[in-house]
């Protein structure tokens, strides 16, 4: 027997380390699935050492390496400034004359919705988060992020960037948290097409393209339509961009597979943000309090002709007298003070 | 003698050990490095820093056991990366771990072409204990990438001829 054991020592080693993992895996599995506890103690403990050992590293170099870039660009690397602070003036121009035109059709929506009754959802607070580290493996599209439950960070909570949808947050830690990106085989985001509403589920596939499944093989879908989150999954709010249709091929059974390119930037993210509050409520459609776009226009843009007021016009008294500024527009989200 | 996938003989067998600071710090550097490249040069992910320092010290020194407690310490801290459960990568890296140290013994592991073709075959192996692991234990949906894989597959076979030969200077002969 004795004979046996060292003839096969090392396979048997070999099996009882596998035995030994096998086993952890089933004890894993079986355990019932809970969001906001997702791990074992045993499992929560090896993941928190591997956290708390890599986590200051990483924020150290990416704190480094930001550190120098930033005082590369602001000390150093001048050249385009001039040309590029031209080019922003005359953007912000123009984007003001489309956000008042925008504002008016806001406003509108908002007393329909209102005469209908409508639960809108408002991103209340966000909290800025830098990128510090990855999964390091394409089957597995896990970002760490360096913020975590000391900044109130919690688990389904949606990631996003100003461009688009990045994933929600699988695991948090203290200092650090994961976020399942929208790319990962095992993520699921719930969407709308824009234009036909027609709402399906947006998953990873194995090369890392994102694909809205679930629309049926008899529904039209144009290439470059726009998907946004339908906020059916009660993580991300609705109409957050997830990205446009770059192609519709044969998805399983009777559903196409409609292959997106991501609005976030997901092979260059530095900075997300975590919404932290969603507030549901119906939109105020306070009419007296809301400025007309020809108003807004007439403050902030000089060159253009004043709205005409019927009230001043009968009194002969200026137009915009004794009227205050327009109020600026809600804020979309309310990020929260803390270390960027 | 080079240039070319042989087979040794038990007396041509050399054994080499590391130090402490090697052993520990070569797998937690690739490890660092995986877990870090990728979000600034996204590229890198195709490579599996991890995998080539098991392949690496499992061929080098030679002891299955040695080869395969690397493999699963090495795994289950990359597991501990990700949102799978705990093992899949573990029992992935501890199977190569012993494959690597058992061929290690029958081939020459420092000619340039044992160590293009073994970490590229190891790659492909390495997925597929892991897709099986993942769909038969885990239960997970996943669809195996076959051109990605073999892409893959050549970069870190070449790769592993740098990274083998940085190492090989750590190398201490018993």
């Amino acid at each position: 027997m004795e004979n046996f054991f060292s003839r096969y020592r090392n396979l048997a080693i070999l099996v009882a380390v596998l035995f030994a993992q096998v086993l952890g895996l089933a004890v894993q599995v079986k355990r019932p699935a809970d969001p906001s506890h997702p791990d074992g103690p045993s499992t929560r403990l090896i993941r928190l050492w591997v956290a708390g050992a890599f986590t200051p590293v990483e924020k150290l170099f990416v704190r480094s390496s930001l550190w120098a870039r930033e005082t590369w660009h602001d000390y150093v690397d001048l050249r385009d400034v001039r040309r590029e602070n031209r080019e922003l003036r005359q953007q912000i121009e123009e984007l003001r004359v489309q956000q008042a035109r925008l504002q008016q059709d806001a406003e509108q929506a908002r007393r329909l919705q209102s005469l209908l009754g409508f639960q809108e959802q408002f991103i209340q607070q966000t909290v800025a988060a830098q990128v510090i580290g990855s999964s390091g493996s394409e089957l597995s599209r896990v970002l760490t992020l360096d913020k975590g439950s000391r900044d109130g960070i919690r688990n389904d909570m949606a990631v996003i960037t100003p461009d688009g949808v990045v994933g929600k947050i699988v695991r948090v830690f203290p200092g650090s948290s994961q976020v399942l990106e929208i790319t990962d085989q095992s993520s699921g985001v719930g969407a709308i097409l824009e234009k036909s509403r027609l709402q399906g589920i947006v998953k990873g596939t194995p090369e890392g393209d994102p694909v809205l499944d679930y629309i049926m093989v008899d529904e039209a879908v144009a290439p470059g339509e726009r998907v946004l989150t339908s906020g059916g999954d009660r993580i991300f709010p609705k109409g957050l961009p997830i990205g446009a249709v770059t192609r519709v091929g044969k998805g399983h059974d009777l559903f196409h597979a409609i292959y997106l390119k991501p609005a976030a930037d997901l092979a260059r993210l530095e900075e997300v943000l975590i919404i932290t509050k969603v507030e549901e409520r119906a939109p105020a459609a306070d009419q007296a309090e809301s400025p007309r776009a020809a108003d807004i226009l007439a403050q902030r843009l000089p060159s253009v002709p004043k709205a005409a007021d019927p009230a001043a016009d009968k009194s002969g008294a200026p137009a915009d007298a004794g009227k205050k500024p327009p109020p600026p527009a809600p804020p979309a989200h309310k990020p929260q003070d803390g270390p960027q | 003698m080079k240039g070319a996938l042989i087979y040794t003989s038990r007396e041509e067998i050399e054994v080499h050990r590391f130090s402490v600071w090697v052993t520990v710090g070569v797998p937690l550097a690739a490890l660092f490095l995986q877990a870090f490249l990728p979000v600034r040069l996204h590229f890198a992910s195709i490579f599996d820093l991890p995998l080539l320092v098991t392949i690496y010290f499992g061929m080098t020194r030679r002891s299955p056991v040695s080869g395969l407690v690397t493999g699963g310490l090495i795994g289950l801290v990359q597991d501990s990366l990700t949102h799978q459960p705990l093992g899949v990568y573990g029992i992935a890296k501890t199977l190569i771990g012993f494959f690597a140290s058992s061929l290690g013994v029958k081939l020459d592991v420092d000619s340039p072409l044992t160590r293009v073709l073994l970490p590229a075959a190891f790659y492909i192996v390495h997925q597929a204990i892991y897709f099986l692991v993942a769909r038969g234990l885990v239960r997970q949906a996943l669809d195996w990438p076959w051109l990605y894989t073999l892409g893959a597959a050549l970069a870190n076979g070449v790769l592993a001829v740098v990274l083998f030969a940085i190492l090989d200077r750590f190398k201490q002969r018993t």
